[in-house]
């Protein structure tokens, strides 16, 4: 590269003119979607931060019984924004950066199919988290109703305030929708139309097929949600009824506009973690996904039946028996598709050749935690056991193993994974694998005991509780703080890597896709000649050229 | 397939259903005291998922596990694994047991919830067929009969009992091994109502009154906790359910019925007191708790702060 003039440099490297070519284009409007990917990627690990952050301080009051360390209207606030943050200024928008970054790389596409509006729904990401953090600024502080925000609780309005927390954190929540639409319509568009000649459907990694499913799911459930959120605010702000019980609203109905959205947000989320999982075990293993193409269609089979899940999070509420068998019935369906991944994922690992780098402790890691949290979800789908355990901690132990042992540690497989992909440096395994044991040991010292607390009948939620339950709390805040502290290595090991780690070769892992055949970091439009895909993906031990007209030792490296 | 494989499969498949039928008898220990007949249908059912969610669970981490010791690469073979995509058979297998297993799981949650019949929402609100709602209202009228049940009201942040003949508590006294009725009746937000020893919860909505039905079967104190979020001082919205025999249920109620109404003991309104006697209130702005339940039988202190 040194050899390159400089202003053919900057014209490769930024399409939009005028914009920088260095650092500060991740700050830039940028329409590459590699950019957009690592901005949102960057993004949401800093609010990552601030959720756990609030975690711990909240983990830090429930160490004793007593509601001693902060105010409870303190407390009730940052378990609400803790929710908020995590899901929709975390989970979401990382996961939506890593498919922005790879989904173009994997399909042999130049960029998205709309490169500006891709840009429009990253930025609104920023202002959704400052509308949100302004709100521990106005008077009477943040929403304290729970990041559910049911009414009439959430229609409370102490201060008086036209803008209170409650407003903001509709606004946010509403704008966090209209941003994800945005990037939902985005990436159907680009996996319908832009993929490269030969990319039938069943040649799509894994990946692709559990991010179109996931964004499918964004298509239908999202406006649910946002017109939830919208006759909220009416209610709140103009004094409409159609949730508040005194004039006549109805507040079971927000329940069924909440989770409508709300339970399949969690395929959303999900549904990539999924697809890492499937990119990861083979290229560790060196075998083929076992059954590639029932897992691809399981992820399509998920999307449907997650449409018909939510009631199961209202079974204790105002549902009719009839109706709760009903949704019962559905609700553990859900496991059918789920078993069939983890069993192909199983399956891909036995035999193999086994390497234990970072991506594939953490993969392997997140698994086993999956499948403790699938065997907790059905519990959570029979009726009677939901009725005894609903909104107490085993709900929140089951879903904090869905959300950070599934889902964090298969984000973090795949920032470790296609890290030197991204940015043209190798990462320190030694800290990596450091960055595994403490998060992996810290999450389920964490999050294990909220299962005997719930069984033993602690409501989630509560500021204070009674002493017989200080044992597991103990536990429970030792394995947070020890979480947190897990980040350190992690921050160290991307900037020091990033600053000046050893370069990586364009396929470090020698794995088999598209993204592994350009340079690493790729050049600006991914591909100078687009791919002419002739095979399946996961060609291990086939020795099948995945393209015609592009190969390893052609990548421009 | 081998004699050997096929022998080493049965063996674990033994060792794994021995270790998980242990762990669904060890399941009963991890939950509260059956205080309530429904109590023991849930904790059988809770300790049948735990048995076969043990097995499936060791059996996928038994697999990984044995994969990470004995299939790993060794240092310096850089070749790949067998290239077997796919296994039509065992797909369908294991494709066909999942759902076998759900739906098995299913029918025994069914049969369960049927004979739990704790009532709970009992309209059909769902469905308004013009012309039936008088039917169906007389329906649900036939079933309930109001003299006998005993009225619950939640508020923010307080539990309020009333009994058929005019009595009031604040801690719920119940005969043991009676069937009993609520009415469940919020004044405010959404409330829960959730004894854990009983294994029952059932949200309070406001403006509807709930019916709900259990048989208390254990004599004992229990705790009943808000299990829906309520507001700033949920945590604190908790009191005792005291379960007892026909005859001290009784005099407890004549000698309750004895005392003139008294202020009770209340930890929302008393924290809500005490921070507004503060100069300096380090937390936010909070809707005023419901003043504290004038009741025949008030909770002292001592007996609410456990």
């Amino acid at each position: 590269m040194t050899n390159v003039p400089v202003e053919t440099l900057n014209e490769t490297q930024q399409p939009v003119p005028g914009a920088p070519n260095n650092w500060r284009r991740f700050f830039s409007f940028s329409t590459d979607h590699k950019v957009i990917g690592i901005q949102y990627i960057v993004t949401s690990f800093f609010f990552f931060l601030v959720g756990g952050l609030f975690a711990m301080i909240m983990r830090g009051e429930l160490i004793t019984p007593e509601a001693d360390l902060i105010d409870r209207t303190v407390y009730n606030a940052l378990f609400t924004m803790h929710g908020t943050v995590m899901l929709f200024l975390w989970t979401f928008p990382v996961l939506v950066g890593l498919a922005n970054y790879l989904v173009p790389l994997m399909i042999g596409a130049r960029d998205m199919a709309f490169p500006r509006l891709n840009a429009a729904a990253f930025w609104m990401v920023p202002v959704v988290g400052i509308l949100l953090m302004s709100s521990f600024l106005v008077p009477g502080g943040p929403s304290q109703s729970g990041w559910w925000a049911y009414p009439p609780n959430s229609i409370q309005n102490p201060t008086g305030n036209l803008i209170n927390g409650q407003v903001l954190w509709l606004l946010a929540v509403a704008l966090s929708g209209v941003s994800s639409i945005m990037g939902a319509v985005n990436f159907v568009t680009t996996i319908a139309r832009m993929r490269a000649p030969g990319m039938t459907l069943f040649r799509m990694p894994a990946f692709v097929w559990a991010v179109l499913s996931a964004q499918l799911i964004q298509l239908y459930g999202l406006p649910a949600l946002t017109a939830g959120a919208v006759m909220l605010l009416f209610d709140i702000t103009v004094g409409t009824s159609f949730f508040n019980p005194e004039t006549g609203g109805n507040p079971v109905l927000y329940q069924h506009f909440f989770w409508f959205y709300s339970h399949p947000a969690v395929y959303v989320i999900i549904l990539p973690v999924f697809g890492i999982f499937s990119e990861v075990f083979p290229t560790f293993a060196r075998k083929p996904l076992f059954g590639y193409r029932v897992v691809a269609v399981s992820s399509i089979l998920i999307t449907f039946v997650s449409s018909l899940v939510w009631v199961h999070h209202m079974f204790a509420s105002y549902t009719p028996g009839w109706m709760r068998i009903l949704f019962m019935v559905t609700s553990m369906c859900v496991a059918v598709p789920t078993g069939v991944k983890v069993f192909a994922w199983v399956a891909t690992i036995w035999g193999g050749k086994l390497r234990l780098d970072t991506p594939m402790l953490f993969a392997l890691g997140g698994l086993v935690m999956f499948v403790f949290s699938g065997i907790t979800g059905i519990m959570l789908a029979s009726v009677p056991v939901d009725i005894h355990v609903n909104n107490t901690y085993f709900v929140v132990g089951h879903f904090h193993y869905v959300i950070y042992g599934a889902t964090v540690l298969g984000v973090y497989a795949a920032i470790y994974y296609w890290f030197p992909k991204m940015t043209g440096k190798m990462y320190y395994e030694g800290l990596g694998k450091l960055h595994f044991w403490l998060t992996f040991i810290g999450a389920n010292l964490n999050f294990f005991p909220m299962h005997p607390l719930g069984l033993q009948g602690m409501p989630r939620r509560v500021a204070s509780y009674d002493p017989e339950f200080a044992f597991w709390n103990v536990l429970a805040s030792l394995g947070a703080f020890l979480l947190g502290m897990s980040t350190l290595p992690f921050i160290l090991n991307m900037v020091s890597s990033w600053i000046q780690g050893k370069p990586a070769p364009a396929n470090p892992w020698r794995a088999i896709g598209l993204e592994w055949l350009v340079a690493s970091p790729p050049p600006v439009e991914n591909f100078e000649e687009l791919p002419i895909v002739t095979a399946p993906p996961y060609g291990y031990g086939s020795n099948e050229p995945l393209t015609e007209n592009l190969s390893p030792s052609n990548a421009a490296n | 397939m081998n004699i050997r494989l096929i022998l080493n499969l049965l063996l674990a498949t033994i060792v794994l259903a021995a270790i998980s039928v242990w762990m669904g008898q060890q399941s009963y220990a991890w939950l509260p005291p059956q205080a309530a007949a429904e109590s023991k249908m849930v904790d059988d059912l809770f300790s049948f998922l735990v048995a076969l969610g043990s097995f499936i669970f060791f059996g996928v981490t038994g697999a990984i596990i044995y994969s990470i010791l004995f299939h790993r690469a060794s240092k310096y073979d850089y070749s790949d694994g067998p290239p077997i995509e796919g296994n039509v058979t065992l797909e369908i297998v294991w494709t066909a047991i999942p759902i076998l297993l759900v739906f098995w799981i299913a029918g025994i949650s069914y049969q369960t919830y049927e004979r739990m019949a704790t009532h709970g929402p009992m309209e059909i609100v769902h469905l308004h067929v013009p012309g039936m709602e008088e039917a169906y209202a007389v329906a649900i009228e036939d079933t309930i009969d109001p003299d006998e049940s005993i009225e619950v009201r939640a508020r923010q942040w307080a539990w309020e009992f009333r009994y058929p003949d005019g009595v009031t508590s604040t801690e719920l006294h119940l005969p043991v091994n009676q069937r009993v009725h609520l009415n469940l009746i919020s004044e405010d937000v959404i409330h829960g109502f959730y004894v854990p020893a009983f294994r029952l919860k059932q949200d309070i909505i406001p403006d509807r009154t709930i019916d709900f039905e259990f048989t208390p079967v254990r004599e004992g104190r229990y705790r009943l906790r808000d299990s829906q979020y309520s507001g700033t001082y949920f945590a604190t919205m908790q009191t005792d359910v005291v379960v007892e025999s026909e005859d001290a249920y009784e005099s407890w109620l004549a000698d309750a019925s004895g005392h003139p109404p008294a202020e009770s003991f209340n930890q929302a309104a008393d924290e809500y007191y005490q921070a507004s006697q503060k100069s300096v209130i380090p937390g936010w702005k909070t809707i005023a708790p419901a003043p504290a339940p004038i009741v025949n039988y008030p909770t002292s202190i001592k007996d609410s702060q456990s």
